[in-house]
């Protein structure tokens, strides 16, 4: 555990305790099971914003605390715990920090005080094929009159049904794979020519396909520079892995918890199934990861609170080395469990998929592991 | 890291530079000191007059007490004291087990005349100590050691054997764990202090399969051993071994820690650079064979982790969060570290990495292939892989014994 401000440990604390009482994991089963269309319980998410997480990031100036990326990183963590399902990673951090990052004035007093209220859910557009690939951008924005025209699809955008705001990258040059070339655009969803189709994930969370049929924006839908989107791009993703990181390492800590707890209980001859050597180093090993884990998701988020030069490799670390963790606790947490973690009145299944579907969003293990040996220059 | 102190630590860093610029030899920049040294040590030249000087200084151990010959220094102090000796390539030729293990544990546990005694010859380096806890029935199965110690009256007498001494052949004094009780297995066990020129202490080097002889067997045939050289109460050892233990382990977790050289065991320098440099790079500047780059960038994002967690450990100790319970996995995340390191040099090195001795390869290409087999020990001693995982089910997870075992 990092060493917290006074202020941090109290966010942190807050955050378990409503968690724990208000959004334990059988909130989130009771909105599974009830199929609520947005993929997260609207009451839940109003009381988050109402306790200000929401606004964890934002500049005071735009309705927010400006607490910093480690402290909505504590947050995300105990909502991981329980499995709490909201747009606050896709709003009050990915997209915000787009605006944050890249808006003009107008754009951040338009937008950022409405996510930092929880009145407005905005989220990232980003990937058009079945794996993160952030520059193969094929969706097109043509210059017309003064704006530009949007053409093209967008999958697995996470909260893309509730959300009233996209952050769409397109190309205005070059071709798909080309970093220059890219540019950020603000689109409302009611934009005509902008349809959505909600997709069903194994993790019940909320995602959207997006097609773009000629779509028209103004110029001041641009955010940051036309054509050189790719920085702005990445420092955004890098904020939105990193925090989704941080609600990995919430989930695996619980999934790890449960688990350990069934074998100080269950007994299988004549002893609890904890006291075989085993499943004892399995625990271990597991253990062990966490902890390697847990430095690096902590590191990842400090290096952005301090602009540290070396922030993407930290995210990237953080991103593989959390996904590898939990990948491994989530499966274990279903095999320790035996047949009961088959089933799904237990909670085992629900913390498998919701891992599986963190470690694909925003790019998985071995675009990760990729990414850093490019970084790192080879 | 963030500094502390301000002011002061910043006239303490004047103070330490100022001191170094006038006692370290430029002779002995970047040499480095190895941890295993084969031998003694150099005592003669530059190297016996640094270590001298530091040793006068106290600086070689910053951080222990001053009425033993310690520095004295604060925690902040030596971090700043090691950032100038890095800074000027100067090393520590204050080191072994007296510093890493034996000095710890006795400022703790032992009286005010063994420390009196004890202490100071460690810290100048004069004195090389050697441990004589595994024996060949006792390895994981510390507690279960036989050597026998019985009290005569005016001394003790010890008939038994060690193995796995390192550095026997070279020591002076020897800790060790001998049993004064019988009826008893944890409770029967008691820390004596020995020296190695007694009459009936007789030691013999074990050749291994990097082909050094770092470890001995270590026979004790009636060997007297005064009263005073036990440490702590009488079938107390067993307590003070633990913690001795943990000093051991915290400075063997090997590989990617502190500063991220190249561990104890096998060569220095980047595995990533040294892949470009074997196998070379595609028309992007990737490492050609893609295969071996992934495992090299997992690895690396491992090395990177085991980093951050030894930084984190450090700050949470600082904080007053208490102990931080990562410091439980570090020597087996270490050790994993610095042995997959150690086998990617040698397949990045191809049949370059498979020579024995003699000509046809360069001196790094010959230590990666000792160091890669010199390094398989670091899972096996100071509580095998095995052992240390024991240690997390049992007193951080709080997993119940295994059934027909018995604690560590």
């Amino acid at each position: 555990m990092a060493v917290l401000t006074e202020e941090q440990s109290m966010l942190r604390d807050s955050a378990r305790t409503w968690t724990q009482e208000k959004s334990p994991v059988s909130a989130f089963r009771k909105m599974r099971d009830a199929g609520l269309p947005l993929g997260y319980d609207p009451a839940a998410f109003a009381e988050m914003a109402e306790m200000g997480w929401t606004g964890v990031i934002i500049p005071e100036q735009y309705g927010g605390s400006d607490f910093g990326y480690l402290s909505l990183g504590l947050i995300l963590e105990e909502t991981g715990r329980t499995l709490t399902a909201s747009p606050l990673l896709s709003s009050a951090l990915a997209a915000a920090s787009a605006i944050i990052l890249g808006g003009t004035d107008a754009q951040k007093s338009a937008y950022l005080p409405k996510i930092a209220s929880g009145e407005l859910v905005a989220t990232l557009a980003i990937d058009e094929g079945a794996h993160h690939a952030p520059e193969k951008v094929a969706l097109a924005a043509k210059k017309s009159g003064a704006g530009y025209t949007l053409s093209g699809a967008k999958t697995f955008v996470l909260e893309g049904m509730a959300a009233g705001l996209y952050v769409v990258s397109a190309r205005t040059s070059g071709k798909p794979g080309d970093k220059e070339g890219i540019t950020l655009f603000l689109v409302p969803t009611d934009a005509k020519g902008l349809t959505r189709k909600a997709l069903k994930l194994a993790d019940s969370r909320g995602a959207a396909n997006a097609s773009f049929e000629n779509v028209e924006v103004g110029a001041d839908a641009v955010l940051g520079e036309a054509n050189k989107g790719w920085d702005l791009l990445e420092k955004v993703l890098d904020r939105a892995r990193a925090g989704l990181a941080a609600e990995m390492l919430g989930a695996a800590a619980q999934a790890f918890d449960v688990t350990l707890d069934y074998l100080k209980t269950r007994v299988q001859f004549g002893q609890v199934i904890g006291a075989f050597q085993a499943l004892q180093h399995r625990a271990a090993k597991m253990f062990t990861d966490l902890e390697l884990a847990r430095s690096c998701v902590e590191a990842a988020l400090t290096a952005i609170d301090n602009n540290a030069p070396d922030t993407p490799e930290l995210v990237s670390l953080a991103k593989a080395k959390m996904g590898d963790t939990l990948h491994l606790v989530s499966n274990e947490m279903v095999q320790m469990h035996g047949g009961i973690g088959m089933t799904d009145a237990h909670d085992a299944g629900l913390y498998l998929k919701r891992a599986r579907a963190a470690e694909a969003s925003y790019g998985g293990q071995s675009y990760h592991r990729d990414r850093y040996a490019r970084l790192n220059g080879y | 890291m963030a500094d502390f102190g301000g002011a002061d630590l910043d006239a303490f860093r004047t103070e330490a530079r100022e001191w170094l610029e006038a006692n370290f030899p430029p002779s002995l920049k970047g040499r480095g000191g190895m941890m295993f040294l084969e031998g003694r040590g150099e005592t003669g030249g530059d190297v016996g007059l640094w270590k001298k000087r530091i040793g006068e200084k106290g600086w070689g151990v910053p951080t222990w007490p001053k009425a033993y010959g310690g520095g004295g220094l604060e925690p902040a102090q030596a971090r700043v004291l090691q950032q100038e000796m890095n800074r000027v390539g100067a090393w520590n030729p204050i080191g072994g087990m007296g510093v890493m293990m034996f000095g710890p544990t006795l400022l703790e546990y032992g009286n005010e005349a063994q420390k009196k005694a004890h202490i100071p010859p460690i810290v100048h380096g004069e004195i090389n100590w050697c441990q004589g806890f595994s024996e060949p029935g006792a390895g994981s199965d510390l507690a279960s050691l036989q050597t026998r110690c019985e009290d005569k009256g005016d001394h003790w007498l010890v008939n038994g054997s060690k193995i796995w001494t390192s550095g026997a052949q070279w020591a002076d004094m020897c800790f060790c764990l001998v049993r004064t009780d019988t009826s008893k297995k944890h409770e029967g066990i008691s820390f004596l202090l020995i020296d190695m020129k007694t009459p009936g202490v007789e030691v013999r080097p074990i050749k291994l399969i990097a082909g050094a002889s770092p470890f001995c067997e270590t026979f004790f045939t009636d060997v007297k051993v005064p009263k005073e050289n036990l440490v702590g109460p009488l079938n107390g050892g067993w307590t003070i071994a633990k913690r001795l233990l943990q000093h051991e382990r915290s400075g063997l977790s090997g590989g990617g820690g502190g500063g991220g050289g190249g561990g104890m065991f096998g060569v220095g320098g980047s595995v990533p650079d040294l892949a470009k440099t074997y196998v070379g790079v595609d028309d992007n500047g990737r490492i050609a064979d893609s295969d071996l780059r992934t495992r090299i960038s997992a690895h690396d994002m491992e090395r990177r982790a085991f980093q951050l967690t030894a930084i984190r450990m450090m700050t949470e100790a600082r904080s007053n969060q208490g102990p931080s319970t990562a410091t439980s996995i570090m020597k087996n995340a270490g050790t994993k570290v610095g042995q997959d390191q150690a086998e990617l040099t040698l397949e990045i090195m191809g049949a370059k990495g498979l020579g024995w001795e003699g000509e046809g390869f360069t001196s790094d290409e010959l230590a990666a292939v000792r160091g890669w087999l010199g390094g398989k020990a670091t899972t096996i001693f100071g509580g095998s892989y095995e052992i240390q995982n024991n240690i997390i089910s049992k007193r951080i997870l709080g997993l119940p014994d295994p059934i027909n075992s018995t604690s560590n």
